[in-house]
């Protein structure tokens, strides 16, 4: 029957972003068609490996923040593969809810943290807010009167235009206790020198791009923390990365508020 | 201390460079502290591997290994850090020449393996995760064709999926029931070689139209003939499909809708038709005359019989509705029959009236009058209904017309007419539409219409001819005679309408208003003329009867004061019977009242001479065709007969002590006559034509003054 989005990445011959992602990030959890997509779309964005890098660099800041903060469980939405330093590598002995819609993905995902005792995959669209927060997974690991770290980290661009990102946001943000916190990054189209990254994704997936204010408006009903909403590799900076001019150029920010 | 601070400062320096030198290639999921803490402690494990002493190869490959632990995968890495090694103080020259070979190999070496170890235990992973979500995917896919299967297969609704030839790939029991076939008896078939020839195309053509792209869902309603041939209405609804590998198939969901269909039709027939004969309704009559109205044809005719039953309210008064039923549907079958041949369509248009429409009216031997021949014997044997034996007859209109200008109202119009002519002319008849006589009827119908306005509007006016004595030549009186002064007809005698406002009633307002006006000018000549003259005015037989007839006359007398007896009024023979054929009871009074009575037109009816004696009349007026009798121009000789009937009547009238006028009188001659029979009073055109009040008002002034 005809192919639902999320469902491919299931052949051999498909590249899935969670794989192009992984392999972008220096993993060998991909294969060949995954790794000649990052290659396309490399040549198009020179620099896209080291915003890859600088991504995932804020996800593990941001999380250290937030268990700083006291913040002992998270719900990563669109997290990819939970190789290579995601969260509960960052933020370990923290409960965390994986969601991504990719079944390989989330196949992955289980197999992997099959032995990790407090983290779960759930392979779900993040759209579908009560499908995820009603899961067995989200409802048996996570206690939403305490306060949870919600991780939207680089899927914003999957989210088209008219699937109100805000809306979306708001729902998951009605089910949290004070004291919990968003986190965000996403590609803008506003923010850089000109560039445009419409010319230059590839034809992976949909890729759509936010004006700074739109990302704000995500942050409706949260407090955002200091610095704000800023160049991703400009958040709490932990390391001069030799990378960071590079990155500048990208277009993408990154900020974390508190309900 | 100094010297551990200088050691620590050269390590520290060194693992700032080396974290610098490998994080801008692969992900280090660390902060840069920690990265130089992690490196920093390999470091330390370096340049202990520098000591003299059996190189520890296993170590060496350990810290090798620890770069690829943390995600310092690149091959850049690994270069940098060999240069660092060879660059940096910390290593440059720590032990042996050859010991650093060692460690530098030993470190690749270490790398490389850990780095092999981890890719393949990596795409291991990846392989069994993809392998894992494809046995997933399989399975909610299989678990989902049999769910599809299940449906499919117990569904109420029949299913058939279509190749992209429209070829039934599988079909379901219930659309093989609903065709009469078994279900793998269908595959293979191209799915329009089930439905009814005249839908086939169309039902091959939204398979294709949804396969070639449309892939919007589709919904048609289609025949189908089942095995037998049977008609099967199916409502089917397309959908396309895909296979994975990307083969377009439809999915035909056909619902058997033949009830509904067949119900619909019913509702159709019950609309157009009358549910208690079954004869087309007068809807149906209506749209099929419309649709014959407007054909194109110039010369075209459309033609009709009206046909109602004689009498038939007396059929259901006395035996019932229920008869009276019966008796209808009987008539409606001998009327269907009887025309059948003739393609007429036959309706009832309600109650006990029914029409035969026929498009081409002129047909030669069927046409209106053989229809209507047809219908009336038709109608003459006796009907059978609730065992009583009834006689029927109808009468029937016929009208046949050329459509141009024709409208709907207007066919029925002249139907109604003729039928009404054919009732008139007697029952069990027809009656051909006759556009004279309709327009001449029309036009009568239109001036009866319009004339209590005109009263109102004071279109009449008012004459007067004199009524002259035969002995003096003197004015006798004057008969007040009404004219319409018509705004478009010009002025109308009043033969062209007093009995049309006889027949319609309108004579009441009119001869009030004539005999109020006349008897204001018979006052207002009072001055001038002499004791005995006198107004005459004509009292029509509906006027007559009135019940207030005396009360009205005494008002207009009072209204006026003129005195009574210089009234007189009027009345033919037929006026002055009551309905018990005796003379009104009004009449009395209003001779006692003083008003004065005469007989008009006296000869021309029973003239019951016995009653001249009960009556208080006081003049007879003879009718014009006995005076005309006498000797005209034209008629040269007298007829004696007549002669001598009004030479008897005047013998008769003077024995009654009543006046004799001669109406109609022309000729000197036949004044010279009457005047010799005795007769007392003329009027005509030998004296006088009817003129207005002036005429008479200068005539009554001279013969004072003489
Ligand atoms: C670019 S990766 C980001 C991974 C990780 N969050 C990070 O920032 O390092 C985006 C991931 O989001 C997932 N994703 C995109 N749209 C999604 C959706 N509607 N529901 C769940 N996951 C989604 C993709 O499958 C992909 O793995």
């Amino acid at each position: 029957m005809v192919a639902e989005r999320g469902e491919h990445g299931i052949d051999f011959d498909e590249p899935c972003v969670a794989r192009v992602y992984d392999y972008l990030l220096g993993g060998s959890h991909n294969f060949a068609v995954d790794r000649a997509a990052a290659e396309r779309f490399s040549a198009r964005v020179p620099d896209l490996a080291a915003g890859v890098r600088a991504n995932r660099s804020f996800l593990r800041r941001a999380v250290r923040y937030l268990t700083g903060l006291g913040v002992r469980q998270f719900l990563d939405l669109g997290s990819g593969l939970p190789t290579a330093g995601n969260v509960h590598e960052a933020a370990p002995g923290a409960r965390v809810v994986y969601v991504d819609h990719e079944p390989v993905a989330a196949a992955h995902g289980r197999t992997m943290l099959a032995d990790v005792p407090r983290a779960r995959m759930l392979a779900a669209d993040l759209r579908d807010v009560d499908g995820v927060l009603g899961s067995p997974e989200v409802r048996d690991l996570l206690d939403l009167s305490e306060p949870v770290g919600l991780v939207m980290v680089g899927v914003f661009h999957n989210i088209g235009p008219d699937e109100d990102a805000p809306g979306l946001v708001r729902k998951y943000r009605e089910a949290l206790a004070p004291g919990s916190h968003l986190v965000v990054s996403a590609a803008t189209r506003d923010s850089g020198d000109g560039f445009d990254w419409a010319e230059r994704q590839t034809l992976l997936v949909d890729f759509h791009t936010f004006r700074r204010a739109e990302v704000a408006e995500l942050f409706d009903g949260f407090e955002l923390v200091d610095p704000g909403i800023v160049h991703l590799t400009r958040w709490r900076p932990d390391m001069a990365q030799p990378s960071d001019e590079l990155v500048a150029k990208l277009p993408t920010v990154a900020g974390v508020g508190r309900l | 201390m100094a010297r551990g601070s200088a050691v620590d400062g050269r390590r520290t320096r060194f693992a700032e460079r080396w974290a610098r030198a490998v994080t801008d290639e692969t992900y280090v999921p660390m902060s840069s502290d920690e990265l130089v803490r992690y490196l920093a402690g390999l470091a330390d494990r370096i340049v202990a591997l520098h000591a003299p002493g059996e190189f520890p190869a296993e170590e060496a490959r350990q810290i090798g290994a620890a770069l690829v632990h943390a995600n310092i995968t690149g091959p850049i890495g690994l270069g940098r850090t060999l240069a660092l090694l060879a660059d940096d103080p910390l290593t440059a020259r720590a032990g042996t020449a050859k010991r650093r070979l060692e460690v530098q190999s030993a470190l690749a070496d270490g790398f490389a393996a850990a780095l092999r170890d981890r890719t393949l235990a990596e795409q291991e992973s990846i392989r069994l995760a993809l392998v894992d979500a494809r046995r997933q995917a399989e399975k909610a896919l299989s678990a989902s064709q049999a769910r599809f299967q299940a449906v499919f297969a117990e569904a109420a609704i029949g299913m058939a999926v279509l190749d992209a030839q429209r070829r039934v790939v599988d079909a379901n029991q219930a659309l093989a029931d609903m065709l009469g076939h078994a279900p793998t008896d269908l595959t293979g078939h191209d799915l329009g070689e089930y439905a009814h020839p005249e839908d086939a195309d169309a039902v091959r053509s939204a398979v294709d139209g949804l396969l070639s792209g449309g892939s919007a869902p589709v919904q048609v309603e289609r025949r189908f003939a089942d095995a037998d041939g049977a008609l099967v209405w199916g409502r089917v609804t397309l959908s396309a499909i895909e296979t994975p590998a990307g083969q377009p198939y439809a999915v035909a969901m056909i619902e058997d809708i033949t009830e509904r269909r067949l119900l619909e039709l019913r509702l159709e027939y019950q609309a157009w038709h009358d549910p208690l004969t079954g004869l087309a309704n007068r809807e149906l009559f209506f749209a099929r005359l419309g649709e014959l109205l407007s054909t194109p044809d110039p010369d075209a005719r459309v033609g009709l019989c009206y046909l109602d039953l004689d009498g038939f309210k007396v059929i259901n008064d006395s035996f019932g509705h229920e008869i009276g039923d019966g008796v209808l549907v009987a008539v409606a079958q001998r009327l269907d029959l009887a025309v059948r041949r003739s393609g007429g369509l036959v309706a009832r248009m309600g109650g006990d009236e029914f029409v035969i429409l026929l498009d081409k009216p002129t047909a030669p031997d069927m046409d209106l009058t053989w229809c209507a021949e047809q219908a009336l014997t038709a109608l003459r044997p006796a009907v059978r209904v609730g065992g009583r034996e009834l006689t029927v007859s109808a009468s029937i209109g016929i009208v046949d017309r050329p459509i141009a200008g024709l409208t709907t109202a207007d066919l029925m119009q002249a139907a109604d007419t003729t039928l009404y002519w054919a009732k008139s002319d007697g029952r069990g008849r027809w009656a051909v539409f006759d556009p004279d006589r309709h327009a001449r009827e029309v036009a009568r119908y239109t001036l009866a219409a319009t004339m209590p306005a005109a009263v109102e509007h004071g279109e009449f006016v008012v004459e007067y001819q004199p009524l002259v004595s035969l002995e003096s030549d003197r004015l006798w009186g004057v008969e007040a005679l009404v004219r319409w002064r018509h705004p478009q007809l010009g002025l109308l005698p009043p033969d062209q309408f007093i009995n049309l406002a006889e027949e319609t009633g309108a004579i009441v307002p009119l001869g009030r208003w004539v005999l109020q006006s006349a008897c204001a000018q018979a006052q207002a000549w009072q001055a001038i003329a002499g004791p005995d003259f006198r107004v005459s005015v004509n009292l029509a037989v509906r006027q007559a009867h009135e019940q207030d007839l005396t009360e009205e006359v005494a008002a207009v007398l009072r209204d006026t004061g003129l005195p009574a007896d210089r009234l007189v009024l009027e009345l033919t023979e037929s006026a002055i019977m009551g309905p018990a054929a005796e003379p009104l009871r009004a009449l009395h009074t209003l001779a006692e009242m003083g008003v004065r009575l005469a007989i008009d037109d006296f000869g021309t009816g029973y003239s019951n001479l016995a009653y001249l004696r009960e009556l208080p009349v006081h003049a007879l007026k003879i009718a014009g065709s006995f005076v005309s009798g006498t000797p005209t121009a034209r008629r040269t000789s007298t007829d004696p007969v007549d002669e001598r009937i009004v030479a008897t009547l005047v013998e008769l009238a003077h024995a009654l002590d009543l006046t004799v006028i001669a109406e109609g009188v022309e000729t000197d001659e036949q004044a010279a006559r009457l005047r010799a029979i005795g007769c007392d009073v003329g009027q005509g055109w030998h004296f006088a034509r009817p003129s207005g009040p002036a005429a008479i008002t200068a005539r009554l002034a001279a013969e004072h003054h003489r």
